[in-house]
């Protein structure tokens, strides 16, 4: 019995050490990474610290990003963030420091970004995410403006003659389930009254090469993953993405509820980017414009009023800093999805309202 | 029994010739009989066609150009390129440790030596690597070559503690290196963790996922058998606790739950250590319960011996039962470890640039789309190159010690 009674002595040892290993391991110790997260400690302190004073002492944007998603988000080979959405991202990081770098990408799947907004380990999420009224209230998010009107499109072979949804009557359709997407699908179709086979699968990746052997005869997600995912057929031109949208899809950044300040910040850098736009100032030619007349342009610009110090912004660069290390929106458009990429993907409704498009923003007054 | 007789009697008439010729053997193996020929032809075919797709693939349709143009990606993630010395740096001083531990526990240069020294002289081969990436194998090559001749010229008495020193220092320097030291515009500025990714990530994790859940796991399977409530208690809920809960959702709880339970103005520890750690509680679990198996398979005799002996309980556990009891499990514990190195894929679920994550990640740069083929065909070989070095080395533990032979 006392032989077994040390035995224990050996095991509780043993244990404490390693418990302290590990310890050791989580403690600030570890390394001089920890220095800047001294700083993020604070999401339970978001009721008195305002988002953008943590922002500000941390010393970078933390955005809650995609890393998978073919124009929007992922790494490039030399692994920079690259994307329509790494570009927004960018863009309030440019306008608060004055440094589009400032910025830490936290990648997180479409089930883990909401909880971790929540949970105070990023401050803004710009990840491809749908604004529907459940989000905006039930899990307590602010949506900015939208940055991309997507819609749920159908691929299908130019062969079948397809160009309406009547037209698919017993089509067979590849579809990614427990998602968004299958319910549009069943609710356009039942609406339309055309019978449909539905082939499910876990991924986008697993549903396009089931279409692409012909297992299927039409495909459906987003348009403009449909795009993209177009140029990477053996024969493109041998299929047709069809005019019908199934759904709407306004993507664009979300912030927690209960901090105004840095909600208006986030929909004034966005707005932004489409004023410049629409004044016609891209990064090459900002430098020209400062000296205009124009009192919109100036109030844009910095020159008149002191409109960035009303979302707290202290960078005297501000929209300028927006324009002149990320660019207008079209240009970052043009950049990640335009036509001097693969997608080439038509600006549509994602054009200016003096365009033909729906973005409108608001009067820098 | 007689049949088996007979089969024997005729193998020993067959004229010498057809007994030690290749169409000796193919006659008597795969064309026996008239069944045999046939399922031999059927295999034959089989295997014809799958292989002539595979290579037809592997050498005309696959788009090989992802690899070279994302290769600095696959292999250490987001890490700075300016920094790529450092990365070389901890290769040369493995390289080094390597030879030296080899002169220190084995002495010759044996068999597996030469096979280890020609493994930066083989990867030199890969078509697209620059000629710097070639110099650096060879350094590598000649750093471990360096560290088995000079060792042999030291004077080292303990040897196999010597080796265990280097190898302690060793990781030391190598975390120091990939960690950095000093000033963010010093020599060696600090990169943190999250930026380590591609295979370096997924090697460190599971370096340190076995080497960490290993003692652990030991301790835990102590306490299970220990005779005080507390203790064996709280072993036992801790276990059944982990092995009752799939590792995806401890690796959720630590990246997305985790600040909400820590205390305000707590510093957030870095996501991949957090990785790090829910990947080592998992695998201890598991760990524990297998050398529980072999702490059960050592008679009483044994503990009793000890003790007549005068050995005290720790004595006894260190020198006499542990030993055994590990030993005995090895293949087990191996199989663990690889299942472990192969679960660290799940990081990149949670947006950690892993192996795996940066893999996904390449299948969304617009310049690669759809080589997900590719892609997924070069992570399953250096994953199955890594598993199988592995089992390998686990086998030659095995045989060395002697396991299943007394």
């Amino acid at each position: 019995m006392k032989s077994m009674r040390k035995l224990n002595k050996v095991g509780m040892i043993l244990s404490m050490v390693i418990g302290m290993i590990i310890a050791a391991c989580m403690s600030p110790a570890a390394g001089p990474e920890v220095v800047e997260s001294d700083e993020a400690a604070a999401p339970a302190m978001q009721e008195t610290q305002s988002t953008l004073s943590i922002v500000q002492e941390r010393g970078k944007l933390v955005c809650i990003g995609n890393s998978q998603l073919p124009g929007f988000g992922f790494l490039d080979s030399e692994g920079n963030f690259t994307g329509f959405d790494v570009d927004y991202c960018r863009a309030i990081a440019a306008a608060i420091f004055g440094d589009a770098n400032a910025l830490e990408v936290r990648p997180a799947t479409a089930r883990e970004r909401f909880t971790i907004l929540s949970s105070g380990e990023g401050d803004v999420i710009i990840r491809n995410t749908t604004w529907t009224m459940s989000r905006d209230t039930d899990l307590g998010m602010n949506f900015g403006p939208t940055t991309f009107y997507d819609g749920q499109g159908l691929m299908v072979r130019k062969e079948l003659g397809v160009s309406t949804l009547d037209d698919l009557q017993g089509a067979s359709v590849c579809v990614i389930t427990g998602t968004t997407t299958e319910l549009n699908l069943a609710d356009q179709f039942a609406a339309a009254g055309v019978d449909y086979e539905a082939v499910v699968f876990e991924d986008f990746d697993q549903s396009f090469t089931a279409y692409e052997e012909g297992r299927c005869d039409a495909v459906t997600t987003d348009k403009s993953s449909l795009v993209s995912r177009q140029t990477t057929l053996s024969v493109p031109a041998d299929h047709v993405i069809l005019g019908v949208t199934l759904s709407k899809e306004p993507l664009g950044p979300a912030v927690r509820h209960g901090d105004d300040q840095w909600f208006d910040l986030v929909n004034w850098v966005v707005y932004a980017t489409m004023l410049a736009e629409e004044h016609g100032i891209d990064s090459t030619n900002v430098d020209s414009f400062m000296g205009s007349d124009d009192p919109n342009i100036r109030k844009l610009l910095g020159l008149e009023g002191d409109f960035c110090a009303k979302v707290g912004i202290s960078n005297a660069g501000c929209f300028v800093d927006v324009i002149t290390e990320v660019g207008n929106y079209a240009e970052i458009y043009n950049r990640n999805l335009g036509p001097d990429t693969v997608f080439d993907l038509p600006r549509g409704l994602n054009s200016l309202y003096t365009d033909g498009g729906i973005l409108y923003a608001p009067p820098i007054r | 029994m007689t049949s088996a007789a007979d089969a024997n009697s005729d193998r020993s008439v067959l004229p010498i010739t057809e007994r030690y010729t290749l169409i000796g053997w193919v006659r008597r193996n795969l064309f026996s009989d008239t069944l045999n020929s046939l399922l031999t032809l059927a295999a034959l075919a089989f295997l014809f066609i799958v292989a002539s797709n595979l290579l037809r693939w592997a050498f005309v349709t696959a788009e090989w150009g992802v690899i070279p143009a994302n290769f600095n990606l696959i292999m250490r993630g987001q890490y700075p390129a300016t920094e790529a010395w450092r990365l070389w740096l901890v290769i040369y001083l493995l390289g080094a440790v390597v030879g030296s531990s080899w002169r220190l526990l084995s002495g010759k240069f044996s068999g597996a030596a030469r096979l280890l020294i020609a493994i930066p002289f083989v990867l030199m081969l890969i078509p697209f690597f620059s000629m710097a990436t070639r110099l650096n194998l060879v350094i590598t090559a000649a750093a471990s070559a360096a560290g088995f001749f000079i060792t042999g010229y030291l004077p080292i008495q303990r040897r196999g503690r010597t080796a265990a020193y280097l190898l302690l220092a060793y990781l030391v320097v190598m975390l120091i290196l990939l960690q950095g030291v000093g000033a963010e515009e010093g020599p060696m500025p600090p990169v943190a963790p999250i930026l380590w990714g591609g295979l370096l990530l997924s090697l460190l994790l599971a370096f340190f996922g076995i080497t960490l859940s290993f003692p652990l796991g030991v301790a835990l399977a102590l306490g299970r058998q220990s005779k005080l409530p507390a203790i064996r208690v709280m072993s036992v809920i801790y276990i059944e606790f982990i092995r009752g809960v799939p590792l995806i959702s401890l690796l959720f709880m630590g990246q997305v739950m985790l600040q909400l339970f820590l205390p305000d103005g707590f510093p957030l520890v870095d996501r991949v250590l957090r990785a790090l750690v829910a990947i080592t509680l998992f695998s201890a679990a598991y760990t524990a319960e297998n050398v529980r198996g072999g702490l059960q398979s050592i008679s009483r005799g044994q503990y009793e011996a000890a003790n007549a002996l005068g050995l005290s309980t720790y004595q006894s556990t260190i020198h006499i039962i542990l030993p055994q009891a590990l030993r005995a499990v090895i293949p087990v514990l191996v199989g663990q470890f690889i299942s472990l190195f192969k679960d660290t894929t799940l990081v990149a679920l949670v947006g950690i640039f892993d192996l795996l994550g940066i893999a996904r990640t390449i299948l969304a740069n617009p310049d690669w789309l759809g080589t997900q083929q590719e892609v997924y065909a070069i992570i399953a070989v250096l994953f199955w190159i890594f598993s199988y070095s592995m089992s390998y080395a686990s086998r030659r533990l095995e045989q060395r010690l002697g396991v299943g032979q007394r």
